[in-house]
């Protein structure tokens, strides 16, 4: 009973940690269904990218689910329409957070596409 | 026996309906190549190979329909100085003696053995299957070794930051770029945009197709008429071809 106690005072202290850690505020602009969950997304997005942005460069293969455009389509932001901008900006926010360069958009847009018809039926581009 | 299918007559039906639907469906503009555009989860295959045609008797020189095009396809910028990006730009040849101009559009001539890639430090420079030479600009440094080994003086580094990110193709400070034979666009199944603006403009000088195809229009063209690769002497086998040079 005491180390059950014990544990839930140790319990009690990690959360109270967890909570003490500011965590980034995103506007996830419109959001949604992501093509995957959002905690696999969370740590493997890069990967996807890379992975599907081989393929597309160098192989030529279109529509894979993990588009970088299709990333910024769904949460760019709506007050200022870009995935950057400031810190609740959905990309910057946590790259600063995580303290890891962003360089994607040095070359890609920041910007929505015009709304595709997919998009319109409320699917993924 | 009469109660089997006739294969012979079917099979020459079915050719028949195929060979209708290749055909012209304005003037000038053809669903040849493009009726079989590949589905887009299948990578390029070598069975194809992206081509050029371009015929200088119907370039006019003071049109730069297909350079504009490009402009905006790709958002690049205007070029103001020597060293801006240039994608495909036009020449004007005056022969010497007889003085007869030529006036003609100059960009990457996909090459099947590209000098750009065999120089590129990183494998940054490549060919695709289909015969479309790229920059993948994930792993250019820069160095532009290309830049020189291009006879055709096609490629372009990027010396300043880009703000327009509007363009169909991802470009960015410190690459080297080149005509793409724009590639997000023939995946598609469309041709290029200078092809497409030559023809708005009623000229028709450009024809784009697969030269893997001896029945696709460019491959029935290049058969008919004379026609000549730039510095052939060099044997890279480019996959644009001129004619009336």
């Amino acid at each position: 009973m005491r180390r059950m106690a014990g544990l839930l005072l140790f319990l009690a202290a990690l959360t109270g940690a967890a909570a003490a850690v500011p965590m980034p505020e995103l506007d996830v602009g419109q959001g949604g269904h992501c093509v995957n969950d959002p905690q696999v997304m969370r740590q493997n997005h890069m990967k996807f990218l890379y992975q599907q942005r081989d393929e597309t460069v160098r192989l030529g293969i279109r529509g894979g689910k993990y588009s970088l455009a299709g990333c910024v389509d769904c949460h760019a932001s709506k007050v200022n329409h870009s995935v950057l901008g400031s810190d609740r900006n959905f990309c910057q926010g946590c790259h600063t957070y995580a303290a890891v360069k962003i360089d994607c958009f040095e070359c890609h847009s920041s910007k929505p596409r015009a709304l595709s018809a997919v998009q319109r039926e409320g699917g993924h581009p | 026996m009469s109660d089997q299918p006739d294969n012979g007559r079917r099979q020459f039906l079915s050719r028949g309906t195929a060979a209708t639907a290749a055909v012209a469906v304005a003037p000038g503009v053809l669903l040849y190549d493009f009726a079989r555009a590949r589905p887009p989860a299948e990578p390029a295959s070598s069975a194809v190979r992206w081509g050029l045609l371009i015929d200088t008797t119907r370039c006019d020189s003071g049109c730069d329909a297909c350079v504009s095009a490009c402009r905006e396809e790709n958002a690049l910028p205007l070029p103001l100085k020597p060293t801006d990006p240039q994608w495909i730009r036009k020449v004007e040849l005056t022969q010497e003696g007889t003085g007869r101009k030529v006036s003609l559009p100059m960009m990457c001539q996909h090459c099947a053995e590209p000098p750009c890639v065999d120089v590129c430090p990183t494998g940054a420079s490549f060919k695709r299957a289909d015969g479309i030479v790229l920059v993948d600009k994930h792993r250019c440094i820069g160095c532009r070794y290309c830049m020189m080994a291009c006879p055709y003086k096609a490629r372009s580094f990027v010396h300043e930051p880009v703000e327009d990110h509007s363009g169909a193709t991802p470009r960015g400070q410190g690459t080297v770029e080149s005509c793409t034979l724009c590639v997000h666009r023939v995946d598609e199944g469309r041709a290029p945009a200078c092809v497409d603006a030559c023809s708005r403009e009623g000229h028709r000088a450009l024809l784009f197709g697969n030269l893997n195809d001896p029945d696709s229009a460019i491959s029935q063209r290049l058969r008919s008429v004379a026609s000549v690769k730039l510095r052939a002497d060099l044997n890279l086998d480019p996959g644009l071809s001129y004619v009336g040079l």
